[in-house]
């Protein structure tokens, strides 16, 4: 369980790193927070030659807040995400899920960019980036380039990243909806373990208490977390009634591939998503009219 | 194949110490077989336990899962950081013996690094979030109600509440 050899290097800026990334390509790893990567190297699932560590990049920490998004450095621990007050009032469902993210300690290390180029079918952070719709900022030498989360995400811990490409930002749009209201919900073995299957979704009312704006998605049963918009449309304009909530439900549940592992069939797994997306999607609804 | 050795200075428990190590050197193989620390456990390797858990810059993290050489220039607090400098137990570590935190003892360093960040961070902490704090951490001998009953117990003497 020991990591096989590999040089170091501590990059002092997001430059230094892209032209470090530029140099070693393909034999280069990035190692933020480590604590995806580090088990990945003590299995020997991973043999890179070199680790840039980028985790003492000051210019990739930071949370940023505008009227309509909030912006993420991708080092920014885990935790200090979790922590921020003001961020939790503009994008509340990075904290919800958060709280669902392993533990303090793998929190305290771990950082939202890794979660996201980690790509975890189960893993919270990239379900929220779905549901979202956040956009991604990504820099190689020769400049940056932006992806939304939907063409980040191509398959099991696989991303749209190039080998010579660093994850800097990532854009959190924030409602401008004054009652909004949010969710987040997982069945996993354990609290802290990965998601069985996940789900969250975000909802906004108007004064009479009808949804004016609607997004949720599944996480852990499919290759990438999956957002809904289409079905999520259906539900503005209406109450949430309890025959149109399940059947919204029911059909994001459908027209999901999960898979069985030890831990549960893809039949169990497709029952929970239906009922985690109702979960979600009426505690959201709840919270959204009660800010009224 | 030689491997190129990296230069470290970390402060570890309030004393700068140096060394030179490998890339792929965990801190906790540092800790425990260069610098002779072995109050920090070892047990999966893979950040799944918690044995391993020590303070960097205050924060409980797994030093299986961080490198030596990331730590240059950074605080690391072990379990032997907390006790007196005399070698008395602190409050915390005096609880777990009289609660029965503990049976074969592998678990209890990386328990009370665990619950020691937690009553810095947070003097008064309830049930809950005694149990969310450790629950990062694998016991297999007492069932846990023992441990939450000696960090309970230490938060109440540390406030100096009648426990
Ligand atoms: C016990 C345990 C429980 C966990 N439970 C959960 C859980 O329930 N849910 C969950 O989602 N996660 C969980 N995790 C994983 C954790 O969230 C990790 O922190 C996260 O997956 C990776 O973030 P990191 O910063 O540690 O990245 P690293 O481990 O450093 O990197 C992960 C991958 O991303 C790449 N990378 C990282 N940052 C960048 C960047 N900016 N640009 C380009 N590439 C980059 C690395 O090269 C590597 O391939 C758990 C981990 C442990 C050890
Ligand atoms: S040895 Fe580090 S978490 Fe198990
Ligand atoms: S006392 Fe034996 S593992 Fe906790």
């Amino acid at each position: 369980m020991k990591s096989p050899a590999f040089e170091y290097a501590r990059a002092a800026s997001i430059d230094e790193a892209c032209e470090l990334l530029s140099q070693h390509g393909d034999s280069a790893k990035v190692l933020a927070g480590g604590q995806s990567l580090v088990p990945m190297m003590a299995f020997r699932l991973l043999r890179p030659h070199w680790l840039i560590d980028i985790s003492e990049i000051a210019p990739l920490q930071y949370i940023a807040l505008e009227t309509d998004v909030a912006r993420t450095g991708a080092c920014t621990r885990q935790c200090t995400v979790q922590c921020d007050a003001t961020l939790a009032a503009q994008v509340p469902l990075l904290r919800q899920a958060l709280a669902f993210v392993g533990h303090a300690q793998i929190r305290n290390r771990g950082t939202i960019g890794g979660s996201l180029v980690q790509a975890d079918p189960s893993a919270e952070l990239p379900l929220v980036a779905q549901i979202l719709q956040a956009r991604l900022v990504v820099r190689a030498k020769s400049g940056p380039r932006t992806l939304t989360a939907e063409d980040f995400f191509t398959g099991p811990m696989t991303t749209a990243l190039a080998p010579d490409e660093c994850l800097t930002e990532i854009q959190w749009p924030v409602w401008p909806d004054r009652s909004t209201g949010s969710a987040f919900t997982e069945v996993s073995r354990r609290h802290g373990d990965f998601a069985m299957v996940a789900a969250g979704a975000q909802v906004a009312v108007d004064a009479a208490g009808q949804c004016i704006r609607a997004a949720f998605g599944v996480g852990g049963a499919a290759p990438t977390p999956v957002a809904f918009p289409d079905l999520a449309q259906r539900l503005v304009g209406t109450s949430f009634n309890q025959a149109l909530l399940r059947d919204v439900a029911q059909q994001a549940a459908a027209a999901l591939e999960p898979g069985a592992d030890t831990h549960a069939s893809a039949a169990y797994r497709r029952h929970l998503a239906a009922v985690l997306a109702t979960r979600v999607l009426q505690s959201a609804y709840d919270t959204a009219r009660a800010a009224r | 194949m030689s491997e190129t050795l990296y230069r470290i200075a970390v402060t570890v428990n309030g004393v700068e110490r140096t060394g030179q190590v490998t890339a792929r050197t965990s801190l906790v193989d540092w800790l425990r077989e260069h610098l002779h620390l072995t109050g920090t456990h070892i047990g999966c390797e893979h950040g799944i336990c918690g044995a391993c858990s020590i303070m960097l810059d205050g924060a409980p993290v797994r030093s299986c899962l961080i490198y030596a050489v990331q730590t240059d220039g950074h605080r690391v607090t072990t379990v032997e950081g907390l006790t007196h400098p005399d070698g008395r137990l602190s409050i915390l570590q005096d609880s777990f013996c009289e609660t029965h935190g503990l049976q074969c003892g592998y678990c209890t360093p990386g328990m009370l690094i665990a619950a020691q960040a937690l009553l810095d961070a947070n003097p008064r902490p309830s049930e809950d979030d005694i149990r969310e704090a450790i629950s990062g951490n694998l016991c297999r001998c007492t069932g846990y109600q023992q441990i939450v009953e000696a960090i309970a117990l230490a938060a109440k003497r540390i406030s100096g509440e009648p426990a």
